[in-house]
């Protein structure tokens, strides 16, 4: 029952000239900075804000991401825990063919089917990769994720992670250091030696120092970074260095070789990046506690695989609705320019679903000419996405803010209702297979997949 | 010419270092620049790009690599280096930027309303609407072109929520003294309407006013709120909470013609209340709004007006026609108009017709009594309502008093928050420049931010019979057209 005793306080949307009125009478009221939604949206926003479930399967959503947890558990050659067999692989963003892929997807699967020994060389791997018997499928199909081409092979080891919340496990790939690097799609012999060092000695250390120092609760990890000006997708460094803290005593006490731990922690401390692959899977789990609830608008997935950018929805459960994928804007390495950039790659937009990267942009003051120059721009990003996101999420406060929760939970209908399209952070690959990084700087999802993805929410509201 | 050299301990984070290699490759003459820490993974990179950087390099070390074309390129580029680097950035204007809330559910979230107005198009209102309810706030949707279906879904999911959907298209609200869109500033009291007419709503409560009578609030539920379809949803929500506040002493309901069963499934729910409830359901039989005033005033024991505030001139024009033209900017003044005209005088011709065979033909032209709601959804549709910008009814007053058949143009002026800031300044010239009687009911209160005596002052100033009742303008006009054809 409506209070008829209480202050009226009072949101307007639409004419000013009644908002007018209410300043006249001096009440408690704040306008909308209302504008048409994206052209031609109108029926199916109007189908789906009527969906008599939204709004409680939106707090669902926003309940379950909130309260998803993500601990470190162990670390595994892929083929245990992601269950691929010799001969598959798994790749980054919405699935592809080989004849529609990028050339950073197709160098690492090139790169890939080297170190596994499939092939002699890339030309072999090439043609028996174009051949068509070689399957591959997104990371995100089978629970994890990979960063930029997102290439994993069985013999590589992963990240495992856990939210006991949920009960459900994630993982990603281990990172293998900065410059020609298999995610960025090279597979020059070092990048081959690279991974066989990752298999034979990063991976079983790892392991061996996760099992002595028991879960990590990584959650807690990003937490304190966010509040160290990492917004976890582009800057990492105080997480790296958190994680170091934390294992490095394990590797010493684990036995191995003097050698191999000085090895270990030099790629970890030498790289600011390392902590990525571990903000990426518990940002997997977050968004994926959010998954398969009927009525729900919350995005659960945004990916891209050098061609297509893709996103998940809630609601409609697995399907992919892609648009193509743009290139990004931002700052070049050395000699490399937009020329040499490939377009947007890789699951790590997955920190942005989660509510980072992008949308933490106001917390990570250090990379803020990322996007744009200024602190005040960077506070403005971040301030948009609460235009378009669902919740706010304590465990990630951002100190700038008044340590504000960072916006957690992209609304389909919000997007297309105000326009505003994610902000995402993002590494450039090259176009060219075996480049590598060239740049990084930020982008933007194509507005068809939100478009397409209202549409599919329609669709499956009842009708009016 | 290529230029390389090392800076010790002159440390720059990457992002800024790529900026600058950035800037250093855009100076002219210049082929390549790459300055960053000499990191080994930079090193390579330098290396790769033609250049031979120092063995001794370090991470520590900044590392400066320009390809110039010739020595002034070179020098251009390497002054341009030392600006980037001693610049400090220029810091953000005015601090924290504070962006705006974009839909109503963030600005509901933001002020902690408890109350939302929408007025978007109305292909949108319906979204924004929703948008309110889901976020806890009661609407009033005052967007006209909202389907029933999406009436009837605002008002089901309002009622699963203990909220209220006021409208589509409602035009009028007064909550806690509080005017939304079109509403007049009237004194706090013991009456509570629910109006599924905004201008009865109006009209009703400046009546009371000016018997000295107050309001409680004023819940508008829409024009189709008592049709067969949408079947009193919102009033039946309205009575239960005004018949709960302990403002409200007694409820009138107003409503253009309801469907039969939805009225008497209203008036039965009315016996069950506590509250004593009026109805004003105008039809033909049923009392009009200042009889409805009346009978209010009678109920909760104060008294009623001998006759009721007008302006009058000391003459009007002769009638030199048979017909009544009426130009309303509100649909129920124009239907309260019809009934007494026709009740008095035969069938009126109307876009919004008492009989569908009165309908008016698409041009809005007829040869007998006829009466134009410009607050029609059909006429407002991609420009102002009437109420904000009379225009429109300015130029067909002229043209009705250039047809021989027109004997007298009866017109409506509504005051309040909301409307325009001074009517009559708009109409008086025009009602001058016309040789026709012109009968004016003027909808107002002393309070209003236009002054209703300065408003009447100025119409009949321009020759108008001006009334506070619309009911006693609409019987005036008819009395003007009855004496000159001698039946007076």
């Amino acid at each position: 029952m409506v209070d008829l005793a209480a202050e009226p306080r009072i949101v307007t949307a639409g004419v000013s000239l009644l908002d007018e009125a209410l300043a006249a009478q001096a009440v408690a009221h704040l306008p909308v900075d209302w504008r048409p939604p994206l052209p031609g949206t109108d029926q199916e926003l109007a189908r789906v804000l009527g969906d008599p479930r939204r709004a409680a399967a939106n707090a669902v959503a926003a309940e379950r991401m909130l309260a998803a947890g993500a601990t470190l558990v162990d670390v595994l050659p892929a083929a245990e825990v992601v269950g691929l067999r010799p001969g598959e692989f798994c790749h980054a963003g919405p699935p592809i063919t080989w004849e529609r892929a990028s050339g950073p997807l197709r160098g690492a699967l090139i790169g890939a089917m080297l170190f596994e020994g499939l092939a002699g060389s890339p030309d072999e791997a090439s043609s028996l990769l174009a051949g068509g018997s070689v399957p591959i499928e997104p990371c995100h199909a089978r629970g994890g994720v990979g960063p930029m081409a997102g290439v994993v092979s069985p013999s590589m080891w992963v990240f495992v992670f856990r939210d006991e919340a949920h009960d459900r496990t994630s993982w990603c790939t281990l990172n293998e250091g900065l410059g020609k690097v298999l995610r960025y799609g090279a597979y020059a012999p070092e990048v081959i030696d690279r991974l066989r060092w990752m298999s034979a000695v990063l991976g079983p250390a790892l392991q061996a120092a996760v099992r002595r120092s028991g879960p990590i609760d990584v959650k807690a990890i990003i937490g304190q970074m966010v509040q160290m000006g990492d917004e976890g997708h582009n800057r990492n460094r105080a997480g790296t260095l958190m994680l170091l803290r934390d294992l490095l005593p394990h590797l010493v006490d684990a036995g191995l070789p003097s050698t191999d731990v000085a090895a270990v922690a030099r790629l970890i401390g030498g790289n600011d990046h390392f902590f990525l692959n571990l903000v990426m899977p518990a940002a997997k789990l977050q968004t994926a506690a959010a998954a398969n609830i009927p009525g729900a608008t919350v995005v659960t997935t945004m990916a891209r695989n050098g061609t297509d950018f893709g996103i998940q929805v809630s609601g409609t459960g697995d399907a992919w609705f892609t648009g193509p994928a743009g290139v990004p804007s931002g700052l070049f390495l050395g000699g490399y320019g937009p020329d040499d950039a490939n377009p947007d790659i890789g699951d790590s937009a997955i920190t942005e679903t989660a509510g980072l990267g992008g949308f933490a942009m106001a917390g990570a003051p250090a990379i803020v000419r990322f996007v744009g120059g200024t602190v005040p721009d960077a506070v403005r990003t971040t301030s948009e996405m609460y235009e378009i996101t669902v919740a706010e999420n304590p465990a990630y406060a951002l100190p700038v803010l008044e340590f504000r929760g960072a916006p957690t939970g992209i609304d389909v209908a919000s997007v297309v209702r105000t326009g505003l399209l994610p902000q995402i952070n993002t590494g450039i690959a090259g176009r060219v297979p075996g480049t590598g990084q060239v740049g990084a700087g930020l982008v933007q999802p194509p507005v068809e997949c939100f478009t397409t993805a209202l549409s599919a929410l329609a669709s499956a509201a009842p009708p009016m | 010419m290529n230029h390389v050299e090392l800076r010790r301990g002159a440390y720059r984070d990457s992002v800024r270092l790529m900026q600058i290699s950035q800037a250093l490759t855009g100076t002219p003459g210049v082929s390549a620049g790459f300055v960053a820490m000499a990191t080994p993974l930079n090193v390579d990179l330098a290396a790769g790009m033609g250049f031979t950087p120092p063995p001794d390099a370090t991470a520590n070390d900044m590392l400066i690599a320009v390809a110039a074309v010739d020595d002034e390129s070179l020098r251009a580029a390497l002054a341009r280096l030392d600006v980037e680097l001693n610049s400090t950035p220029v810091p953000g204007t005015s601090g924290t930027p504070i962006v705006a809330p974009r839909t109503v559910g963030s600005a509901v979230r933001r002020l902690g309303a408890n109350l939302t107005l929408v007025s978007t198009p109305g292909r949108y209102a319906f979204a924004d609407a929703m948008d309110a309810l889901d976020a806890g706030t009661s609407v009033m949707v005052f967007s006209d072109n909202v389907s029933v279906a999406e009436e009837i879904r605002l008002k089901e999911v309002a009622a699963q929520r203990g909220l209220l959907a006021m409208g589509p298209d409602c035009g009028t609200a007064v909550i806690g003294g509080v005017g939304l869109g079109f509403a007049n500033v009237v004194r706090p009291g013991p009456v509570g309407v629910v109006a599924a007419s905004g201008t009865g709503a109006q009209h009703l409560t400046t009546l009371l006013d000016a018997a000295g009578v107050g309001v409680s609030h004023v819940l508008g539920v829409g024009g189709r709120d008592l049709s067969a379809a949408v079947a009193a949803r919102a009033t039946l929500a309205a009575l239960d909470m005004l018949d709960a506040d302990v403002a409200t002493e007694l409820i009138a309901v107003i409503s253009k013609p309801p469907a039969p069963d939805v009225a008497a499934r209203v008036r039965e729910h009315a016996r069950r209340l506590a509250t004593p409830v009026e109805f004003a359901l105008l039809d033909a039989g049923e009392p009009d709004l200042t009889e409805v005033a009346a009978r209010v005033l009678r109920r909760i024991g104060a008294p009623v007006p001998s006759t009721w505030p007008a302006w009058l001139p000391p003459a009007l024009p002769a009638v030199t026609g048979p017909a009544i033209r009426g130009l309303f900017s509100g649909g129920t003044l124009c239907d309260e108009a019809m009934l007494i005209v026709s009740g008095a005088l035969g069938p009126v011709r109307s876009n919004i017709p008492l009989r569908p065979e009165w309908a008016l033909p698409g041009d809005l032209r007829a040869d007998g009594h006829a009466m134009i709601d410009f607050g029609d959804d059909v006429l407002t549709q991609g420009r102002p309502h009437p109420m904000i910008d009379g225009r429109q009814r300015l130029d067909r007053l002229t043209a009705e008093a250039a047809d021989p058949a027109c004997g007298v143009v009866l017109m409506d002026v509504v005051l309040g928050h909301g409307a325009h800031p001074d009517p009559a300044a708009e109409l008086a010239p025009a009602i001058a420049a016309v040789r026709v009687p012109v009968v004016v009911s003027l909808v107002g209160t002393a309070s209003d931010p236009q002054g209703l005596q300065r408003q009447a002052s100025l119409l009949r100033g321009a020759g108008a019979a001006v009334y506070a009742s619309n009911a006693d303008a609409a019987r005036r006009a008819v009395e003007l057209v009855n004496s000159e054809s001698g039946h007076g």
